[in-house]
């Protein structure tokens, strides 16, 4: 990585993501559950979400970063809502418009990001 | 001093050319092609074979007891310096010499580094770890090109970093070759843009009054690095009977801290009394332990809350009233914000959106008063910006932020009325409340994504805090970005335990400047912990093996996600922008293809370590490792493949 900011203050570190949290679910944990089932390809999707670089500033598991890009999963906002923030975003994050990323290719995005595990609960170490 | 050696060099050049003149005589074709232009004449003689000679009454001085460098060291180790750091160079040998033989390698004692930038970084970090400046000694040339990025950072960071730069003035003494190349009429002139003094000295007394100034200059706020040129003749010709009688050792008296003025705190301590909603966001406020004293009383004096930008260890991170992680919400709602040593104010208040075209828009509401306190309004410089964008604040002191601390808690404490002290605490419990919520959250957060390969920074956060939270830790550095992770999972107390960032952005100070600090760390007994960047390692590698060579004892984690990340997404920025996809955005960001093996690479600089570390739950044990090999007093490393943020 390349970069030596702030350690502490979120708004000094961040350089792409902070605004994007209107496109996406509160940053609230979701509790344990499945997840309902997404129109796409999820295997895909999980392929797509790095050849696309979703990964950088999300993470390879979508669990986000206070500094770059918030959580997309497991309870990602509707797609229509999705869609139209990944294609037209208002804050910090980059478009991608449907010659970068087609239609076909975002619902197996979005599934993958649907896909993810809620976390486990009472991890000792998070105490 | 002996009498019969005390030859300056002048006197024993002209004894020189007496020989040489001795030697043209004897008829040598080379010589005479060599001989300086304006030598007599002599009369040709017979050749005369090589003999050896009684010297006779004009012997040649070979040796002297008291060259100028052992007086610029009885000067340095007035200066009280623990450590002087360098890469070892012909222009300052002479000093080299004294400091370990005459000085006897003590006070300061000298550190062998394998790039000026690391001397420099290591000084920097020591610095902050320990709260007095540390040497560096390099080439007024060559090192000092080595050294320029790290003395930027250090000067965007307020450190003050000494440093002393070899030179050869003389032309006419110069070697042949190399000693030409690294000699330059203006040393600092590469420099002083970023740094806030320099000198070159021309006598033993001169340089004895600039080491004293320049201690002084650097270590006044707002404080910055120092550069003194060293002439190689000063510090290698004999002190001649003439110099030795001017030597003198001035008295060092360092500057009190500028406060603030008395009628602009009470124009602020009204603003924050009678706020609704006021904010304190601290930078490098404290620059003592005091400092944090002063920032708690004042934020519980007026039950305020307070955002750390993280330049310092400001404040604790478990007080109720820090209230970072909600900076943002926090700022919008603000009706008065206080500044303390912000390098950003505008920032602070404001946001670009990194478009197509770029845009920015205020945070806060209109009306918000703005009251600043910044001792960098007393020293800006105009070629490099780091001054960033102009703020249009309503109280601007030009003055220190913990020196003017104490008055502005006592000039709130006498402007509170009963009422205003019934608000304060109602403030104060929603604020406890916020401050527990969002800590529930962070750790909410940091379950996500627990068990996933490459590790998650929030797993190997916690694995490490795991290790060292019942020990008398403090985190040294941190290269790169974690989400911000520490400060949001750790209990941060001690003025140590948090040491801030580069200042100026320039990759490759991680690494030197948790060396610097363990450095410092070490006769205290603290356990010193660095989260190490990938990037950032591979500047100068070649610190670790100054950590293992001195027995520095620190413990390195790294955040290696095989990336100049930042990099990655500001070409992914440019690739979307120009609608042409990312897939070639690894192209000249990446590092990988091969992976670098950074354990195989400490490990041949005589560091333990160990790794690529993928699974997270191997990390934990080789932590405990790690620290066994750190509590015997040396430096250990754990390469961990991580996520990206």
């Amino acid at each position: 990585m390349n970069d030596m900011k702030s350690i502490v203050f979120g708004l000094r570190s961040t350089v792409f993501g902070l605004l994007i949290v209107a496109a996406v679910s509160a940053q609230t944990p979701a509790p344990p559950q499945s997840n309902a089932a997404s129109p796409g390809n999820a295997e895909a999707g999980k392929k797509l979400f790095v050849s696309y670089g979703c990964y950088q500033c999300h993470g390879y598991e979508a669990q986000g970063s206070n500094a770059t890009g918030p959580r997309l999963g497991p309870r990602p906002i509707a797609f229509a809502a999705f869609s139209r923030y990944v294609r037209q975003p208002t804050g910090q994050m980059p478009p991608y418009t449907a010659k970068v990323v087609s239609d076909a290719d975002l619902t197996n995005i979005y599934a993958f990001v649907s896909s993810r595990l809620a976390p486990a609960v009472n991890i000792p170490l998070l105490k | 001093m002996s009498e019969k050696h005390s030859v300056d060099r002048r006197d024993f050049l002209k004894t020189a050319a007496v020989t040489g003149a001795a030697a043209l005589s004897a008829g040598s074709a080379a010589a005479a092609a060599q001989a300086p232009q304006g030598t007599p004449p002599t009369q040709a003689s017979a050749p005369v074979a090589p003999r050896e000679v009684d010297p006779g009454g004009n012997v040649e001085v070979l040796t002297t007891d008291r060259p100028g460098g052992d007086f610029m060291v009885d000067v340095i180790k007035t200066l009280n310096f623990e450590f002087i750091a360098s890469n070892p160079g012909s222009s300052f040998r002479g000093i080299h010499e004294s400091i370990i033989n005459y000085g006897n390698n003590s006070k300061p004692e000298f550190i062998t580094c394998c790039h000026e930038e690391s001397a420099v970084a290591m000084a920097h970090g020591y610095f902050k770890a320990e709260g007095r400046p540390m040497a560096v000694l390099c080439h007024g040339t060559v090192g000092m090109q080595h050294a320029a990025m790290a003395i930027y950072n250090a000067y965007c960071d307020r450190v003050p970093v000494y440093v002393l730069a070899g030179n050869s003035l003389d032309a006419t003494l110069r070697r042949p070759g190399v000693e030409w190349a690294h000699s330059v009429q203006d040393a600092a002139a590469m420099v002083r843009d970023f740094i806030k003094w320099d000198d070159q000295p021309i006598s033993l007394p001169h340089f004895a009054e600039s080491a004293m100034r320049a201690y002084k200059i650097a270590m006044t706020p707002p404080m910055m690095p120092v550069l003194l040129v060293i002439d190689g003749g000063l510090q290698e010709d004999p002190i001649s009977h003439e110099v030795s009688s001017r030597l003198r050792i001035p008295r060092l008296t360092v500057a009190t801290p500028p406060q603030g003025d008395s009628g602009a705190v009470a124009e602020a301590a009204r603003l924050l009394v009678n706020a609704q909603n006021p904010v304190i966001v601290a930078d490098r406020a404290a620059r003592t332990p005091a400092g944090i004293t002063h920032l708690i009383t004042l934020a519980e004096a007026l039950q305020a809350p307070v955002v750390s930008q993280g330049g310092r260890m400001n404040f604790p991170s478990r007080h109720p009233l820090n209230q970072t992680s909600n900076s943002r919400q926090l700022i919008a709602d603000a009706d008065v914000i206080l500044g303390l040593e912000l390098t950003d104010f505008w920032g602070t208040v404001s946001t670009v959106r990194d478009g197509l075209t770029r845009t920015s828009r205020s945070l806060v509401k209109p009306g918000t008063k703005l009251i600043s306190i910044t001792a960098l309004d007393l020293a800006t410089k105009g070629n490099y910006q780091d001054f960033q964008r102009y703020p249009e604040v309503d109280v601007a002191m030009a003055a220190d932020a913990e020196a003017t601390l104490p008055a502005l808690v006592e000039a709130c404490k006498r402007a509170t009325s009963p009422d205003r002290r019934s608000a304060f605490e109602a403030r104060g419990k929603r604020l406890a409340t916020a401050h527990a919520s969002a800590l529930e959250r962070a750790r909410a957060e940091a379950a996500y994504a627990w068990d996933a390969s490459p590790i998650s920074t929030a797993r190997m956060t916690m694995e490490l805090w795991a290790q060292i939270k019942n020990e008398d830790w403090a985190l040294v550095a941190e290269s790169g970005i974690m989400s911000d992770w520490t400060s949001r999972l750790w209990s941060f107390e001690k003025h140590y335990q948090s040491l801030g960032g580069s200042g100026g952005a320039g990759v490759g100070y991680g690494a030197p400047a948790a060396v610097g600090a363990a450095l410092a760390n070490k006769k205290h007994g603290r356990l010193s912990v660095t989260i190490q960047g990938d990037g950032d390692f591979l500047y100068a590698p070649g610190v670790w093996w100054t950590a293992a060579h001195h027995r520095i004892p620190l413990l390195a984690v790294m955040h290696n996600n095989r990336a100049y990340h930042q990099e990655v997404m500001h070409v992914q920025r440019m690739a979307n922008r120009h609608n042409r996809g990312i897939t070639r955005a690894h192209i000249g960001t990446t590092i990988d293809d091969p992976n670098v093996d950074f354990a195989k690479i400490a490990q041949g600089l005589g560091v333990h370590a160990q790794g690529p570390i993928t699974n997270s739950n191997d990390l934990g044990p080789a932590i405990k490792r790690a620290l066994d090999v750190v509590k015997r007093g040396e430096p250990s490393l754990i390469d961990v493949v991580t996520q990206p943020r």
